[in-house]
């Protein structure tokens, strides 16, 4: 049986909500996008309500604890529908049983989720290190990323601990969309035509009259600061993955 | 007149060598302003050579009163001399930062005219940050030795991390290569900083609100290879700088020929000794994470670390009376003496032992290097009556396994000493 959610981390934990309501346990929580067509498989469309949502978040915490329950929306956010129900398993045997031992790593299913949750991880990681902003002529910056994972969630309040004093947008294309600070608060933006948004530097908005020269300097001082009689490409691309180059400035 | 975009070619050039980029141990907090510290550090990016660039590392200037052979901004070398001004470097240091370039600024300097007159702009740059852009990123300032005590206790209160290099790991090595330096006047600055870091923690007891004193402490540099040191040497100097002045890290940067007069030197051309910087790191870590003391290591003895394998595991093949190890018994701190366990993997061994006793399928998905280990450790379903291995003959498997081009360039180091 799938159980279609409209994506959303509350949409997901409504599937355990109508799992136990119907038991069915053996569910697949997926989306529309992520279902593979078969014409035998069985499916549900799951509505989301946030009141649902959160008497299983409550429930969960209070078995397992914030911390621990935090360990599940990250494995939400590695958006592949194999976590998705690995996860699914672990919390509908969590309420079934009323406890778990979550650092258990001798069992192959709660390895697993600490292994997707370190990825998503490196990832969270990886944004706050090479997302790169542009900025335009009417003070905002910019910055496109397209993360393996769903991880911008994770980031927005570092940025906006630490960019307290300019507006920002960060957006990721892969999702389409992104969140927005301007000066106050963050709020998120969603939704532009396909292909309406590229990379920043192709944007059609005006760039800041330095910009293109700080983006240059930038580019200096990073190759000015590699030591040639050192170089090892190898490592440059453990620590720096092609699919990144992109939108990191010192690689245009 | 250069260019500016010149200038920064020849002060990054020349700042490159200070291998320190680390951003970690901030705790400042924006507070209307912009910036803040990542407790844990964050590298923006790396450079071809693999290193992480977190920080804006720059010299101020490359005009330097000093001669010793094995800098490249000596001033009988013949390169290009450029300065930057105070308002220059904040400048660009607040752009790089806002486009997320970088985590803030690693500010060096060659001695220009004196300590003092070097140490004042210096300080200048970090001061205008912090009051004037009201900028909370991270700062590591090169503390000029000589330089005076208020200067210094002055440019303390702006910045997170101070370091004085002591270049070369022994007094006598020094002389060679920079007859008018010594160690001593690497030992003032530290000791003045130290202090006064005790000096704020104690009133941090008493009073609240006592401004932060460079919180995330100092850091020295050797430079390796330039001079003959034995490892031993190298290695008991760090662990006295680590005691005497609390430092939180001491680098070693494999030195680079960069000079083709002296003859002291390794000439230009010579491949700079990566692989043994990499053992020192590897002991330095030991020694500081892993509950070693320095004589297990390195002793009369053993004065140099083996380069085809690490310490641990040359620890390991010298006790082996040590092992095996019952990794569902033994202790979080035996764990860690077993070569292919790191203390992450150590914590979840303890962790899913009290769930049930470890095998070695689960073992192997841990994340251990387990070709390494399992000659170390016993898991519930390990067969004891194979015996622990002659250590010779684990050396020789284990090696065995390593790549022909790791070898490679471990010749190609070997040729250096």
């Amino acid at each position: 049986m799938n159980y279609i959610f409209d994506g959303s981390y509350q949409g997901y934990l409504c599937c355990v909500f109508e799992a136990f309501e119907r038991k069915e346990f053996d569910a697949i929580p997926t989306t529309a996008q992520q279902l593979e067509i078969n014409i035998f498989s069985q499916k549900r469309q799951i509505h989301t309500n946030e009141l649902k949502a959160i008497r299983i978040l409550t429930a969960m915490n209070k078995l397992i604890g914030l911390q621990n329950t935090k360990i599940f929306y990250h494995n939400f956010l590695s958006d592949s529908p194999s976590e998705w129900t690995n996860g699914f398993r672990l919390i509908v045997e969590l309420f079934k049983s009323g406890k778990m031992d979550m650092q258990n790593y001798g069992r192959p299913d709660l390895l697993r989720i600490h292994q997707t949750i370190k990825k998503v991880s490196r990832e969270r990681h990886r944004m706050k290190a090479f997302i790169r902003f542009v900025k335009s002529d009417n003070g905002l910056y910019t910055a496109i990323v397209e993360p393996d994972f769903n991880v911008l969630p994770l980031v927005i309040d570092f940025f906006k601990n630490r960019f307290t004093d300019q507006q920002w947008l960060i957006y990721d294309i892969r999702r389409n969309y992104g969140f927005y600070y301007n000066c106050h608060h963050v709020e998120e933006v969603a939704s532009c035509a396909e292909n309406e948004i590229q990379t920043p530097n192709r944007l059609e908005i005006d760039l800041d009259p330095k910009e293109r020269e700080f983006q240059h300097l930038w580019k200096t001082y990073f190759k000015s600061t590699t030591i040639e009689s050192r170089k090892n490409l190898k490592l440059h691309l453990r620590h720096v993955p092609k699919r990144y180059w992109k939108y990191l400035t010192e690689k245009q | 007149m250069i260019g500016f975009d010149d200038k920064l070619k020849i002060l990054a050039d020349a700042a490159k060598y200070d291998v320190s980029c680390s951003s970690s141990g901030g705790k400042r907090k924006n507070t209307h302003g912009i910036g803040d510290a990542s407790a844990s550090g964050i590298c923006h990016t790396y450079t071809e050579d693999g290193r992480c660039v977190s920080l804006l590392k720059i010299l101020m200037t490359n005009y330097c009163i000093y001669d010793c052979s094995f800098c490249v901004s000596r001033r009988s070398n013949d390169v290009q001399r450029a300065a930057f001004s105070v308002k220059e470097v904040v400048d660009l240091t607040m752009n790089f930062y806002r486009r997320n370039y970088i985590e803030g600024l690693f500010l060096s300097s060659g001695i220009f005219k004196s300590a003092d007159y070097t140490m004042e702009r210096l300080m200048l740059v970090v001061k205008k940050l912090r009051t004037e852009e009201r900028f909370n990123g991270y700062i590591h300032l090169k503390a000029i030795p000589g330089a005076s005590e208020s200067l210094l206790k002055q440019a303390g209160l702006y910045v997170d991390r101070m370091s004085v290099n002591l270049e070369i790991p022994t007094e006598q090595g020094l002389k060679l290569v920079a007859p008018e330096k010594d160690h001593q006047s690497v030992r003032e600055p530290l000791a003045i900083i130290k202090n006064e870091i005790l000096n704020v923690q104690q009133h941090k007891k008493i009073v609240k609100n006592v401004p932060l004193f460079v919180p995330a402490g100092q850091s020295t540099q050797m430079v390796i290879g330039a001079t003959p040191e034995t490892d031993l040497q190298i290695m008991q100097t760090a662990h006295e700088f680590y005691k005497d002045y609390k430092l939180k890290r001491v680098y070693y940067s494999g030195y680079i020929p960069i000079n083709a007069t002296d003859s002291m030197l390794p000439q230009i051309g010579t491949t700079p000794p990566l692989v043994r910087e990499n053992r020192l790191y590897q002991t330095d870590w030991l020694l500081r994470f892993y509950g070693f003391s320095l004589h297990e290591i390195l002793n009369t003895q053993h004065q140099q670390l083996e380069l085809d394998i690490d310490p641990k595991l040359a620890w390991a093949l010298r006790n082996p009376q040590f092992f095996p190890i019952d990794i569902n018994t033994a202790d979080y701190n035996s764990i860690i003496r077993i070569p292919g366990i790191g203390r992450q993997s150590a914590n979840k061994i303890v962790q899913a032992r009290q769930y049930g006793k470890l095998k070695e399928y689960q073992l192997r998905k841990l994340g251990i290097a387990f070709n390494r280990a399992k000659y170390f450790m016993i898991c519930q379903d390990t067969v004891i009556s194979a015996g622990f291995h002659y250590p010779e003959q684990i050396r020789k498997s284990l090696l065995g396994h390593q790549s022909s081009t790791n070898s490679n360039s471990i010749q190609t180091q070997l040729t250096l000493f």
